[in-house]
Order: structure tokens, then C-alpha cells, then sequence
């Protein structure tokens, strides 16, 4: 059923258009779906076969892959809702979601744009307006210079006014884009320059604000929704302390160790900072907080947040529902005390990103992807499927895994438990990482702060151990009914399937079938001399250690389990083969060793002859160097700009360029050579 | 026609387990202990020596072979073999004990079946490291009952080779007559003029003769600074020339591959070479058509070990064949035909991996009524098209007054008739006793079964050594006799023991499989895999018609 509500102004909501992409795109969907209301996805030409354009009633194609050009073009937007007859647009998170002009355009075609009023999107974008505002409002703020003088000079003094370290940040800001902080006044120049220059690229503006910077602190955001009628609620925090790259990772709600007084504080400071700004839909309050749970206004974000399934979880609500009634002139579904605030839920981002490098974000295809089983109380919010390409194009995040427990320890188990069953191949994920950070024991008492990841760097980033035997065994193993397995089916096919030379059960006459099975882990060859016993079962000597292997191969969805038998050992890891790797999931962890290619056919050069490569795949932004040219080891040679990220190729050896592969502009995808040296000359004499 | 999934056996009744032989022994008698232990020795004995003769020549012959980079004969198989596949090997005794000092493992060549790029073909691989591969006169017989292996079930050809040619000290026994080295080439053609692939792979030398495996071969392929192939080598050219050549330049890789043309196929290295045999093998285009019925295979129901304590190793105990033929065939069923007449010999149908056969095992000696139920069954298979098996445990045909007046004289050339002309598949395996004439009805080598096999516990000779001992001894005793003198008790003794130990010696199934008159000495739990492994070669061959000759009524 549509929704038709004649209180206020605003119509039926009987199709939706979802300005957006991936898993928030598919969320959205799959609520309108629920309610009743016709879907209409919009893509760019590298999402053409996304997930979102699949689970849409309608899609419609706006261009290319760059997102200017595509999901943050309004003209294109706007005119598929028209096309289409949308009566109104979900913008999502990022993208048009907090662009005012886009919403006041939507107004303007009689469609309805759900969010907030565009004064409220203006009003909070602009951080010095909000502060201004809140602060009015009597919401609790942060100390900090909010002025129209951009001097150096003048936020230099500010600065020191407030206090070292501050915080340096561009006042259209967001997402950690263009902030900076300066730990001592010799520094404040520096960054402020670094910040400047980084807003300008990003939001292009750079009127600066300085902030007393809180040391440590916990992220603590409260999840409030506006009606048109003029009421406003909260469903309690979030917190969403630990952070990479100033990105959020992993989020919880409630917050953990906050006592009700001081979570009634921060919901009715939150519904406050709503009503001064006549807040319509759902709005998150961000706030700091310091050890001793003083709170303090950061910013407040006017669009459904990444983690706002946490909140859901903990209030059994759909909040995507909430903004589709209330969008259509609704009032909100429940009031203040009708909220219960009900356990605990958790949720981790699953990026396409190298935890090892930096958080460095990557791109590629999931070759392999199989998710734990979705439930009640587990959510795997996503946009991908197995075979599908994660864009260097876009957001590099895979999916968010929520889960909801009794309380906050059982909802960490629950975490746990379904992060060791999301698997991926094909690309570096922070699974991994999430597993270690999750596990930690400071996380687990919930001392979280903002400064998580670094203070426990070595816990979180533990020296990779080397697979045991035993699980080498079962790469084996795995490796040994691939074959069995594809013999099967070309014996299934043939004229003649029950030859017993279709068997694979390498018997000899007289003697056993010995065989030499050579493994790669990282740089290392390893030999596992595998014997065929006739009763089927494998004898695997590894290092002289015999081991006595069996097991079979068991199909579940789209996921292969081993069942397999090491020494009488009983295991059932999850397998993934692909080529010639070998991929084993258990509740011990991953563990990847691969067969390595003969030489015959790894004969092929790579071509790269010690020349500089892509990290990634990504657009080149500057080429710094031309043909003949003479560099140094360690000279900047590309400046790559790839998900979002500026990244300096710097020449690997010293040496003349004897060809440059790309020009500014072009795409670049990972691992591809970007320049080629000349052979050296004195290398060349040796010969 | 896709057969791909074993669909439910719709022939198949409730009533199907009423067919079912076999019984369950009783594994604590004194006899069966008895059988079981001996029976185990002999098998012990089969894989401690097979585990030797695996390892082809000396330590110091293989170190070498490895430290040139290259790889033993038998990895080289089982890298070219598809992964796993299991191999039928033949005569790994082939020249054992032979030539007295000189050992030659194997004879000096591998020869077996496996499957390549999912076709099962004969494999022919020198062994370098046992007197460099050359070609002893069994090495030659090896060879060539190979190629007739291939010829008769049809079966592509692969020859690794890495050998120095003939052995020249023994060049009069390997040389000149027709069944010498020469018709290995002419085998080649034959072969390939019968459509059957023949692929080389240079891996070591081709001398001389050898030159021509590679040349005669419809593909083949040579690894670089390692194989080479020349009428005459270095030694010869400068002894014939005066030229100084290296091998290589004379006949290595790159001449062979860029200049002569005699090789098709350039490979880096052993791993290199037999990949590339193995896409060759898979550009055959070659289908298996077989052309009999088959069914979801079945395990026997009694375990094959306990063939050990039923059979044992003393010949002169008898056993039930059935009890064999219950722990060989699937689901242990036997349709067993005339089970009241003749009852000396055992006929019936069953199925081995799902391949139908008509099983003839020997339950005694043969008697007239036996010939004739046996000659019967062959026409009943021979008719169907359904491969044979025999098991042969036979000391012969009846013998007496009364029985050559029954004309078992007749009957039995009826059986040896049919035996001969039959054109289906034939598989004999030598379960026991193979003497006289019972060979011949039994399908001994003279009638080219397609495989035959023996077990450790059997024995071949024209007659049983106490029987030939007592008939020399006899004739004497007569000679003497006319003579007027005398034959004492210790002079028939000393007369006796030496010709009981010589067939002793010489019915042992390694004299056999060292003179190549059986494919091999199997262990007896592997019968029905080997038999299956037969059987799904032999279905290679498209069927042949039988016309029968003259039987004598």
C-alpha cells in the first residue's frame, strides 16, 4: 500500500528513486519493497551490473563511472525521478545526501526529498553556524574559533587562546577530509596549510575553524528522527570511537559503560540540537566525550548514517520506514517513551582496504564471497555478490556485518563469530583485522577511544605466524579432491563413468602412488610428499612428520567446507580454490598457500623490470617525469590519485626512464607498470 | 548419448541378492590361519621386491640422472598421467634374475596404462639409470608386448624415451630376428596406419635405432640440452668422418626443432615436455566408444583379503573358485550358468566395475562334460559381446581309459577351439595351478588373452614336477627293466629330487614374469581393480565379430 496522509502538505509516497549505490541503495530498496513502494535505482556505467540495479522495479543509467558525472549529478538525478514518476528521492548517505541545493531542487519539482528541510542541511553543514546555534539552544559545545578572519596570524592567536593541540578543521568539512592537528604551535602553520589545500580539492572551500582538541576521546553520536509536525525523539547513542583514517570501523549502541543519566543527558541534548534547527527525518548528534563522560557538540550529520542499523537493532525499529512515513507527512511512529532500548548491537565495516599498509584501500573482483547466515539478530548489509568487482571508482566498503545481542558481551561473541565466517578471496579485507580488534581485551571491557588502533597497534597487528602442519595437510587435502572432483566430472561425462582409471585414487600395482605436492606460503616452497594408501586415505610427510589425511569435499550454498581428518582429528574449515591457490577458513583464522605456476609456464616476463607499479588500480594525476630522464631512488615519479587517496609512486632504483605508460588522466589499474627503466649499462657489460 | 550420473539400476530387483555367491569363511580354522599366513608372505614378498625394482637402477645411477635436471622414469609417468589416475603396470619383473649378475630392474623399461588428458594409453618410458637404458633382449619383449597391448585394445601410444639403443654386447639376441628391435618401428608404423596415436617424447638419447622411435612417432617432442636423436652419436661421426660435434649441435632441441624437422615440439625441461604430451594426447580427438552395457559398480560383499586364507599357497588343497569369484565381482553376484553339469568348471555372468563378464574358473580337473559347458558359455559370450575372464587353477584335462574313449581328446580341442577363435575380450588370471593342456582351455599366453596375470601362489608348467619326476623316473625304470637292471629306491630318488626342484624353480611366477609369459604378478586383493583397470582398456578396441572354427562333434 502507498501512504497518503492529508495532514501536511506532502503526498503519497508510491515510488521511490534511491540516488545512491550499493549496500544503502539496497537497503533502502529492501524496505520499500516491505512497505509496498516501487523502487528505481539510477547507476553509472561501472555498476551496470551492481547489485542495486538488479534489486530495483526500474534502473536507469546516468552516465559514467566518476561520480561527478553520475550519482552526484543532480540535473541526472533529478530527471530520472522525473522520467520515472518518482514522488520522491532517497538520497542515502555521501553523494547529493547533504546538498542543499539538491534538496531545494527537489522542492522544486514537486518531489520530495527525504531529509531534513534544506535549512537544516545548510545550517549544519556550515560547522561554525551549528556551533553557534547549538550553543544558543544550550547544548553543551567545544571551545574553539568559529570566525570569518582566515588569517594565519588571527588563527594562529585563536589557537593559542584555546590551547594546544587543537584541532584544525575546514568548516564544510567532513569525513576527516581537510582536518589536521597541530600538537605545538610549530606545527600549526604546516597543517594548516596541509588542511587548506585538502579542502580546497574536496569541498572547494577553505574557511577554517580551530578547535580545542580533546585527547582520546570517545565518539559518542546519538540517533534522533524529526516529524513535520514538529516532534523529535532519540533512539539513544552510538558509539563510534574507534577509527581509522579518521573513518569510523566499527560501531556499537548502546554506548558501552553509559550510565542511564547520562544517555537520558545526551538524548535530550541531541532532541534539543534537533528542535533549534526544526529537524525533519533522521539526523545524527555527534558529540566528543572525555573520560569522564563530559559531552560536547561536534557537528550534527542530516542524513541516515552508515552504522544506523546498531540503533535499530537495539530499538526494533526500521528507521529507512520511519523516513518514508515521514517523509509522506507521517508522525513519527513512536514517541519518546514508546523507545525501549533493548541489548546490544554491533557492527563492523568490511572494507576492501590492506590493514597491513596503512588501511591502504583496494579494489578488485570478489572472487570468492560467502557471508555467515542471515538472521533476526544478524544483518549483512551489502551491495555486492560473489563475481561482482569492487570499483576503485567508489567507496571501497563490502558490506556491514550487524549483529544484535542480549548484551554487550553476547553480542561481541556474535561478532566474532560471524566475522571468522565471512570469507573473502580476491582482495585484501580488514576481516582479519576486525577479528583482532574485536578480540582485544580493552575492547572487550569497552575502553574505547578514538585513538584505539594506534595505542594497541602491536595487539592489533600481531606478527603472522605460519600455518601448522596440520592445516597444510588440509590445503593439501583440498588441492587433491579439487583434482579428484574434476575428474568426476569429466568421468560423469564420458561414455564410460565407472572405469576405475577415472577413480583418482592413484593406486599402483604392487606399490603406492608417492607424490610430491609442493606448496608456496608467502616466499617459501614447502614439500608435502603424499602417499596414496589403498583404503583412500593420504599419507602427507611434511618436514618428516607423517600425518595420516582423509576427508571429502561438502558443497553448502555457494561455500565448499572440507571434512576432513588429520591424525584423527575432526575439522571442517571452509575452502575456497581458485587457480592455483588454496584458501582455509576456520575458527582459527585464513590461511592462503597457493601451488606454484612451473616454470614453463611462469616463463612469461612480467615485464615490469624493476619499474614502478600501481598500488592500485586509480586515476594518474601527474606525471612527474619524462622519457630520458635520469632519477634517483626514491624520486616521486606518478602522483596516482585512487580511492580518494593521493598516492606519491616513487622510483624503486636509480636509472633512466626509458618509457612512461601513462599520461595525466588515465586510468591505471594495480599492479600495472608505469614506467620502464633502461637496462643499465654497467649491467648490461657483465653479461 | 550423455551417461553422465549413475542413474538407478532399473534391471535390478529385490530378488537380486538370492545371486549373490560367497560365503563368509571361518577365520579362526587352523587351515585358514594357515593359508592366510602363507598367502601373506608370498604377498609381502611380491611388494618388498616390486618396492626394489621401483627403484630402477643403483643409488649412485639415479643421483645422477637427477643432478642432469632430469626426472626418474616413473615421475615422469606420474606427471604425465592425469593426477592421480591409478596405472596398470606390466611385468615389473620383466628380466629378474634373468641375467644371472647382471640386474636390470623392470628389464630397463616401464611399461603400463594409465589415463592422459582423460585417454587411456600405453606408456613406454627407458629407465636411464638401469644400464642407460639400453635394450636388453627382455627390454626388447617388454617393449613390444606393449605395443601389441596398445594394438589389441587400441590405445594411444607414448614413448619416453631416454636410452642408448641396443645392448651391444648382446646385439645377436636383440638385433636381427622378427621379433627384435627392429619391429619396434615397424609396429610404429603398423600402429599409426591403424589409427593409433604414437607420441614421442625425447628425454635422453636416441641413438641409432632409437633414432626412428622418435621419428616414426605421429607427434613428438624433444627437451632442450637434454634429449637428442642422431643415426650416429659423436664417437661414431668422428670415427666414420673425423668431425668433432657435440652432441647437442648433432641432434639436440634446437636442430631437431628449427632445422631437421624431426621433432615437432620444443619443451624446456622433463615437466615442460610432458605437458606438452599431454596436449597432444588431448588434440587426438579421441572418443571411447564402448560398446557393452554398464552399472553403477558395486563392492564385492566380502572382503578381498580373505582370499588369503581361502586360497592359501598350498596347490594341492582345494578351494571353491566361487569364493574367488565372490570377493572380485560387484555386489558379489554371479549368474551362474549350467551350475549342474561339468561341474569342474565354473561358468557364469557378473559384473567388474560395472562391465559385464562371463566368468570360466576351474573347480578341479577338466572333464569332457566341462570342456563342452565351457565351449558353450564362450559361444554365449562371444555372441553377446561380453569380455571373458578366466581363472585358471587346472591340472589338466582327465586323463584314463575311459575318459580318452569319451573323447576328451575332442572335447577339449573343442574348448581350446573356442578359447582361440573368441574375439572378445579375453583376461586371464593364474589363480593357482597352470598345467598342460588346461592351460591351452584355460586361455594360457599361446591363445593372446589380452592380459593375463598371476598370483604369487601359482605355478606354471607343462605338468606338475612330481608328475614329470614320476613319469622320467617310470620311463627309466622300464629302460632298465629291458635291460635287466636294476632302478633302486635311492637312484629313482636322486633321479626324482633334481627334476622336482627344476620345475619347482621354473613354474615359479617370477621365471614367468621375468621371461615376460604373463603381464604381471598381482597381489590377490587386487584382482577385481586390476581386472576392472583390463577391462576398461580392452573396451578401447572396437568389437570384433568370432566366427568359430571346425569344432570336432
Amino acid at each position: 500500500g502507498s501512504l497518503r496522509f492529508a495532514s501536511v502538505g506532502q503526498g503519497r509516497i508510491e515510488k521511490v528513486l534511491i540516488a545512491n549505490r550499493g549496500e544503502i541503495a539496497c537497503r533502502v530498496m529492501r524496505t520499500a519493497k516491505k512497505m509496498g513502494v516501487r523502487s528505481v535505482a539510477v547507476y553509472s556505467e561501472a555498476d551496470r551490473h551492481s547489485m542495486h540495479v538488479a534489486m530495483a522495479d526500474e534502473a536507469y543509467n546516468i552516465g559514467p563511472a566518476a561520480s561527478q558525472q553520475s550519482y552526484l549529478s543532480m540535473e541526472k538525478v533529478l530527471d530520472v525521478a522525473k522520467r520515472s514518476g518518482s514522488h520522491a528521492v532517497h538520497p542515502g548517505y555521501g553523494f547529493l545526501s547533504e546538498n542543499t541545493e539538491f534538496a531545494e531542487a527537489c522542492k522544486q519539482e514537486g518531489i520530495i526529498f527525504i531529509g531534513p528541510p534544506s535549512s537544516a542541511i545548510r545550517d549544519m553543514g556550515i560547522k561554525s553556524t551549528s556551533k553557534y546555534i547549538m550553543s544558543a539552544a544550550g547544548v553543551p559545545i567545544i571551545e574553539g574559533y568559529h570566525g570569518e578572519d582566515q588569517s594565519n596570524e588571527k588563527l594562529q592567536a585563536e589557537a593559542a587562546r584555546i590551547g594546544y593541540p587543537v584541532m584544525i578543521k575546514a568548516v564544510r568539512g567532513g569525513g576527516g577530509k581537510g582536518m589536521r592537528i597541530a600538537h605545538t604551535a610549530e606545527d600549526f602553520h604546516e597543517q594548516l596549510e596541509s588542511a587548506r589545500r585538502e579542502a580546497r580539492k574536496s569541498f572547494n572551500d577553505d574557511v577554517m575553524l580551530v578547535e580545542k582538541f580533546v585527547e582520546d576521546p570517545r565518539h559518542v553520536e546519538v540517533q534522533v528522527f524529526g516529524d513535520q509536525h514538529g516532534n523529535a525523539v532519540y533512539l539513544f547513542e552510538r558509539d563510534c570511537s574507534v577509527q581509522r583514517r579518521h573513518q569510523k570501523i566499527i560501531e556499537e549502541a548502546p554506548g558501552p559503560g553509559i550510565s542511564e543519566e547520562v544517555r537520558q543527558k545526551l538524548g535530550e541534548a541531541a532532541v534539543r540540537a534537533a528542535k533549534a534547527v526544526n529537524y525533519v527525518g533522521a539526523g545524527t548528534v555527534e558529540f566528543i566525550m572525555d573520560a569522564q563522560h563530559n559531552f560536547y557538540f561536534m557537528e550534527m550529520n542530516t542524513r541516515l548514517q552508515v552504522e544506523h542499523p546498531v540503533s535499530e537493532m537495539i530499538t526494533g525499529t526500521d528507521l529507512v520506514e520511519w523516513q518514508l512515513r515521514v517523509a509522506a507527512g507521517e508522525r513519527l511512529p513512536l514517541m519518546q517513551d514508546e523507545i525501549e532500548l533493548m541489548g546490544h548491537s554491533f557492527e563492523a565495516r568490511i572494507y576492501a582496504e590492506d590493514p597491513k599498509n596503512d588501511f591502504l584501500p583496494g579494489a578488485g573482483p570478489l572472487l570468492h564471497l560467502s557471508t555467515p547466515q542471515a538472521d533476526e539478530f544478524t544483518r549483512i548489509e551489502t551491495g555486492v555478490r560473489q563475481g561482482d568487482e569492487v570499483s576503485a571508482h567508489y567507496d571501497p566498503m563490502i558490506a556491514k556485518l550487524v549483529v544484535w545481542g542480549e548484551d554487550r558481551s553476547a553480542a561481541l561473541k556474535k561478532l566474532r563469530y560471524c566475522l571468522r565466517q565471512y570469507n573473502i578471496v580476491g582482495l585484501n579485507t580488514n576481516i582479519d583485522f576486525l577479528l583482532n580488534l574485536s578480540g582485544h581485551p580493552e575492547f572487550e571491557a569497552g575502553n574505547v577511544t578514538t585513538s584505539f588502533i594506534p595505542q594497541h597497534y602491536e595487539a592489533l597487528f600481531p606478527k603472522p605466524s605460519p600455518p601448522s602442519r596440520a592445516t597444510l595437510c588440509q590445503a593439501a587435502l583440498g588441492l587433491l579432491l579439487q583434482e579428484r572432483a574434476g575428474t568426476q566430472v569429466f568421468r560423469d561425462q564420458s561414455n564410460d563413468p565407472f572405469s576405475p582409471f577415472g577413480s583418482s585414487n592413484g593406486r599402483r600395482v604392487n606399490i603406492l602412488h608417492k607424490r610430491n605436492l609442493v606448496l608456496q606460503l608467502g616466499e617459501t616452497n614447502l614439500d608435502v610428499n603424499v602417499t596414496y594408501n589403498p583404503d583412500g586415505t593420504y599419507s602427507m610427510e611434511i618436514e618428516s612428520e607423517v600425518f595420516q589425511v582423509s576427508g571429502e569435499m561438502e558443497t553448502e550454498g555457494q561455500a565448499s567446507f572440507l571434512h576432513c581428518s588429520v591424525n584423527g582429528v575432526k575439522t571442517r574449515p571452509k575452502l575456497v580454490i581458485l587457480h592455483n591457490s588454496v584458501h582455509i577458513f576456520s575458527m582459527e583464522g585464513s590461511v592462503d598457500v597457493s601451488v606454484p605456476v612451473p616454470k614453463f609456464l611462469a616463463g612469461v616476463s612480467t615485464g615490469t623490470q624493476g619499474g614502478a607499479v600501481a598500488p592500485m588500480t586509480g586515476t594518474i594525476e601527474k606525471v612527474l617525469v619524462k622519457v630520458g630522464d635520469t632519477v634517483q631512488i626514491g624520486d616521486a615519479l606518478m602522483v596516482m590519485n585512487a580511492m580518494k587517496m593521493e598516492h606519491t609512486i616513487r622510483a624503486p632504483k636509480a636509472g633512466v626512464i626509458k618509457k612512461v605508460f601513462f599520461k595525466e588522466g588515465s586510468q591505471a589499474n594495480r599492479h600495472v607498470a608505469l614506467v620502464e627503466f633502461e637496462e643499465e649499462v654497467a649491467e648490461e657489460q657483465q653479461h | 548419448r550423455y551417461r553422465g550420473l549413475p542413474v538407478p539400476n532399473i534391471r535390478q530387483y529385490h530378488g537380486d541378492r538370492v545371486a549373490a555367491v560367497g560365503t563368509q569363511p571361518d577365520t579362526q580354522t587352523q587351515e585358514y590361519m594357515e593359508n592366510y599366513e602363507r598367502m601373506k608372505s608370498l604377498v609381502d614378498e611380491l611388494k618388498d621386491r616390486s618396492e626394489k625394482i621401483q627403484l630402477g637402477g643403483g643409488e649412485r645411477a639415479r643421483k645422477l640422472h637427477i643432478s642432469r635436471g632430469k626426472l626418474l622414469p616413473r615421475e615422469r609417468i606420474d606427471r604425465l598421467l592425469d593426477p592421480g589416475s591409478p596405472f596398470l603396470e606390466f611385468s615389473q619383473f620383466a628380466g629378474y634374475e634373468l641375467y644371472g649378475k647382471e640386474e636390470v630392474p623392470a628389464g630397463g623399461i616401464i611399461s603400463g596404462i594409465g589415463r592422459v588428458s582423460g585417454v587411456e594409453c600405453v606408456i613406454v618410458a627407458n629407465d636411464a639409470t638401469v644400464k642407460g637404458g639400453t635394450y636388453y633382449p627382455v627390454t626388447v619383449k617388454k617393449h613390444l608386448r606393449a605395443q601389441e597391448i596398445a594394438h589389441q585394445n587400441h590405445l594411444p601410444c607414448i614413448y619416453l624415451v631416454d636410452s642408448g639403443g641396443a645392448n651391444l654386447p648382446r646385439q645377436a639376441e636383440v638385433f636381427p630376428d622378427r621379433e627384435h628391435f627392429g619391429r619396434i618401428f615397424f609396429n610404429q608404423a603398423r600402429l599409426s596406419s591403424d589409427g593409433i596415436a604414437q607420441i614421442a617424447v625425447v628425454m635422453g638419447s636416441c641413438t641409432a635405432g632409437g633414432a626412428y622411435v622418435p621419428a616414426m612417432a605421429d607427434e613428438s617432442i624433444i627437451v632442450r640440452k637434454q634429449g637428442t636423436i642422431f643415426l650416429g652419436g659423436p664417437p661414431l661421426v668422428k670415427a666414420a668422418t673425423g668431425e668433432t660435434v657435440s652432441a647437442e649441435d648433432l641432434g639436440g632441441a634446437d636442430l631437431h626443432c628449427r632445422k631437421s624437422g624431426v621433432t615437432d615440439h620444443y619443451a624446456l625441461d622433463d615437466s615442460h615436455a610432458l605437458h606438452l604430451a599431454r596436449k597432444a594426447v588431448r588434440n587426438l580427438n579421441y572418443t571411447k566408444n564402448i560398446q557393452v552395457t554398464t552399472e553403477p559398480p558395486e563392492a564385492p560383499l566380502y572382503s578381498a583379503d580373505e582370499l588369503y586364507g581361502i586360497v592359501g599357497a598350498n596347490l594341492k588343497r582345494n578351494f571353491d573358485v566361487r569364493e574367488v569369484i565372490a570377493r572380485i565381482v560387484d555386489g558379489s553376484r554371479f549368474d551362474e550358468f549350467k551350475a549342474f553339469y561339468g561341474d569342474t568348471v565354473v561358468t557364469g555372468f557378473s559384473r567388474i566395475f560395472g562391465y559385464p563378464v562371463g566368468i570360466i574358473g576351474n573347480n578341479g580337473v577338466l572333464f569332457s562334460e566341462s570342456a563342452k559347458k565351457a565351449t558353450h558359455f564362450i559361444e554365449l559370450c562371444c555372441q553377446r559381446n561380453i569380455p571373458l575372464i578366466f581363472l585358471q587353477n587346472i591340472t589338466g584335462f582327465m586323463v584314463g581309459r575311459e575318459y580318452e574313449a569319451g573323447g576328451i581328446a575332442k572335447d577339449g580341442a573343442k574348448m581350446v577351439t573356442a578359447v582361440a577363435c573368441a574375439n572378445v575380450p579375453k583376461i586371464t588370471v593364474i589363480i593357482g595351478g597352470s598345467y598342460g593342456a588346461g592351460n591351452y582351455g584355460m586361455c594360457g599366453r599361446a591363445y593372446s588373452p589380452r592380459f593375463l596375470y598371476m598370483w604369487p601362489n601359482s605355478r606354471i608348467s607343462v605338468m606338475g614336477g612330481e608328475q614329470a619326476a614320476t613319469v622320467l623316473a617310470t620311463i627309466t625304470k622300464d629302460q632298465r627293466a629291458r635291460e635287466g637292471k636294476e632302478f633302486t629306491a635311492e637312484q629313482e630318488a636322486a633321479m626324482k629330487d633334481p627334476i622336482i626342484k627344476r620345475f619347482e624353480e621354473e613354474g615359479s611366477p617370477y621365471f614367468s614374469s621375468a621371461r615376460l609369459w604373463d603381464d604381471g604378478i598381482i597381489d590377490p586383493a587386487d584382482t577385481r581393480l586390476v581386472l576392472g583397470m583390463s577391462l576398461s582398456a580392452a573396451l578401447n578396441a572396437p568389437t570384433q565379430k568370432t566366427h568359430f572354427g571346425v569344432f570336432r562333434m
